[in-house]
């Protein structure tokens, strides 16, 4: 009896040591509890796909891809979230090192990659608006609208997180805590990338195609 | 000079970080992986804008197939040297979860489409006109 109280006690004393490596496990598992957060991420854009899929010939009597979409635009943006994409795995490699300087710079490239890419799709929906093909035209367009504006929405985001994550770097330095974030942010912004292949290919130029 | 300071400890602290993580995190690229997976991305967005913009194929079927084809094979892309997937991570688990949803989206993308091709031919034939005055 004696002796589980002594081990108890023991087992106190040496409580931060415990509490250190404690903190240190979650960090594992946010990488794989963020990963399926992405793959519940990427049953939405599933079902969005599988709309598409389905709706992408309807055109009410309405333009078709082929008298919309601006291939040259879709190539330009597809090329912004790609650089955006590689200066991201640069800023993670300074991050790697301990440069606190490169890796914010190299942030800041990426999150200007992803404002061009933002503002180019902004434009070719307002330019789509004005044309009177707007997302209530046909069913085409409304599940067009749905697909790439959910993506755009998600890159949205993903640029306020990543300026967040500029001034905590800032702030605070590369802590254990801003690199773990860091790497979800990676994550996310990779997964981004991702979607975005299968709607250049899927609804562009597989649209463009008819 | 008090980053001079600072620069040390960061230094050390990332080292303890990485003795202690390397055994169950995700493996990080270099930069000789992340350029491989950058030109190869290109070279794989490339072909395909190349093959619609420039109407290379007079088949589209199989300029549809290609598109389809290089997408999936700049995806694998995009797994391995930008989310650095491996059968390793997290003992397997990131692998296994992509897995899963793969064949859920597989089962969501072919159930759907190939429901409402039925739904849609099995409908009554209708023209332009007929839709046009429909209520």
């Amino acid at each position: 009896m004696s002796q589980t109280h002594v081990e108890t006690r023991g087992s106190t004393t040496d409580a931060p040591q415990f509490y250190l490596t404690e903190e240190h496990h979650p960090e594992g598992s946010t990488m794989l509890g963020f990963w399926l957060y992405l793959m519940s991420d990427c049953l939405i854009f599933a079902v969005l796909f599988a709309t598409h899929g389905v709706l992408g010939r309807s055109y009410a009597a309405g333009p078709s891809p082929a008298d919309l979409f601006d291939l040259p635009l879709v190539a330009i943006n597809t090329a912004m979230l790609l650089l955006s994409s590689i200066t991201y795995g640069f800023a993670m490699l300074q991050m790697e090192r301990g440069a606190k300087a490169e890796t914010l710079f190299w942030l800041g490239i990426t999150g200007i990659f992803g404002l061009i890419f933002l503002g180019l799709e902004l434009y070719e929906f307002a330019h789509l608006i004005h044309e009177g093909a707007g997302p209530t035209r046909s069913a085409f367009l409304s599940s067009f609208f749905t697909l790439v504006g959910t993506h755009g929405l998600h890159v949205t985001f993903g640029i306020i997180w990543l300026v967040t994550l500029m001034v905590q770097v800032g702030k605070f330095g590369l802590i254990p805590e801003n690199r773990r974030r860091l790497m979800c942010l990676s994550m996310f912004w990779h997964f981004l990338d991702v979607v975005w292949i299968g709607v250049f290919s899927f609804v562009y130029l597989m649209g463009v195609l008819g | 000079m008090t980053s001079n300071t600072q620069a040390p400890s960061h230094e050390s602290a990332s080292n303890t970080h990485h003795g202690h993580s390397h055994g169950h995190e995700a493996a990080h690229g270099s930069f000789k992986s992340y350029m491989i997976g950058f030109v190869l991305s290109v070279i794989l967005t490339a072909i395909p804008f190349w093959l619609v913009m420039g109407g290379v194929f007079d088949s589209k079927l199989a300029t549809a197939f290609m598109v389809m084809a290089l997408g999936v094979v700049q995806i694998v892309v995009h797994m391995i040297y930008f989310l650095h997937m491996n059968p390793r991570s997290e003992g397997g688990w990131t692998l296994m979860a992509l897995i899963f949803t793969l064949v859920l989206v597989g089962i969501t993308l072919a159930g759907s489409l190939w429901v409402m091709h039925h739904l849609n031919a099995n409908m009554m034939p209708m023209t332009p006109e007929m839709m046009k005055n429909m209520p």
